[in-house]
């Protein structure tokens, strides 16, 4: 069980990272993306943009791609330690403030807003929201994940 | 977009064990659920099953083809049932209100995707900007 205590309102330190040209690239292939927009640049840039937008999930994968040296849901010393083979995914929530590009540098911060129970602790709901902001820290996106964990 | 109306559905799948492969490797998502199939036997699963995040990652390009991706302002899911090996994956979305907010004309959005057995996977709605 998860001691709720211990881990809701713990704010991770700011990680920086890079939205990487060749990874949007290899996430478009991945999802059989069809809109050249998103794995062309040249396409990209005639339809306006100054490079390939991010597309509208990869903020989670931005975040995977980072853990948190505070409040990571899957690290043992300084995060929650929950084990990979209880966790569900159980929601999903994104916020669009301004575009994000390829070459784009974010600030991404996490807070664990929540843990809940249900089924009498059976499961237990973590929420965690991401906020990407951008060098002149303006608030790019928001994220909401709720991950389910099996205690049973 | 007008009320009550459906949005043209986008198919996608059937998930193959390649597809997880390629989209943990893309996706940042290494959890071993997805892409080893011991390791899911061993957690009490049947086999390796699909990313929730791949069936949202389609159920974005669904939206994206029924409004201009710059409109859309926020979205949620909950993910509902697992999408397993060999399933397709329908993503549908339906205008369930039109409404104004911070000055624009919006629309709510209900959406979802659907196994070809008829599971709902994911469950959620989407608030996008009209013209």
């Amino acid at each position: 069980m998860l001691d709720r205590d211990a881990h809701v309102g713990v704010v991770s330190e700011p990680r920086r990272v890079e939205v990487e040209k060749g990874f949007l690239k290899f996430f478009a292939k991945a999802t059989g993306e069809t809109d050249p927009v998103y794995f062309d640049e040249e396409a990209a840039r005639a339809a306006g943009h100054p490079a390939i937008p991010m597309p509208e999930t990869y903020l989670f994968s931005l975040a995977m791609s980072a853990p948190a040296k505070r409040g990571d849901i899957f690290d043992k010393a300084n995060g929650l330690g929950v084990d990979m083979a209880r966790v569900l995914h159980g929601e999903q929530r994104f916020a669009y403030h301004r575009r994000i590009y390829a070459g784009d540098t974010l600030t991404l911060t996490t807070t664990t807003s929540d843990i809940y129970s249900k089924k009498g602790g059976a499961l237990q709901f973590v929420v965690q929201d991401t906020e990407a902001r951008n060098g002149a820290g303006e608030l790019c996106a928001e994220m909401r994940m709720v991950t389910v964990v099996r205690n049973g | 977009m007008v009320e009550d109306e459906t949005l043209p559905e986008l198919v996608r799948g059937p998930v193959t064990r390649g597809m997880l492969a390629l989209f943990a490797g893309a996706s940042h998502d290494h959890v071993l659920l997805h892409i080893d199939s011991d390791f899911a036997r061993s957690a009490g699963m049947d086999d390796v099953f699909a990313h929730g995040m791949l069936s949202m990652a389609w159920l974005a390009q669904a939206l994206r083809s029924w409004v201009p991706a710059e409109r859309i302002r926020n979205w949620n899911v909950r993910f509902t049932a697992i999408t397993p090996l060999h399933a397709t994956v329908h993503c549908r979305g339906h205008v369930a209100e039109l409404f104004e907010e911070d000055g624009e004309r919006r629309a709510r959005l209900k959406i979802g995707a659907w196994t070809g057995q008829d599971i709902q996977t994911l469950d959620g709605e989407a608030v996008v900007t009209i013209g």
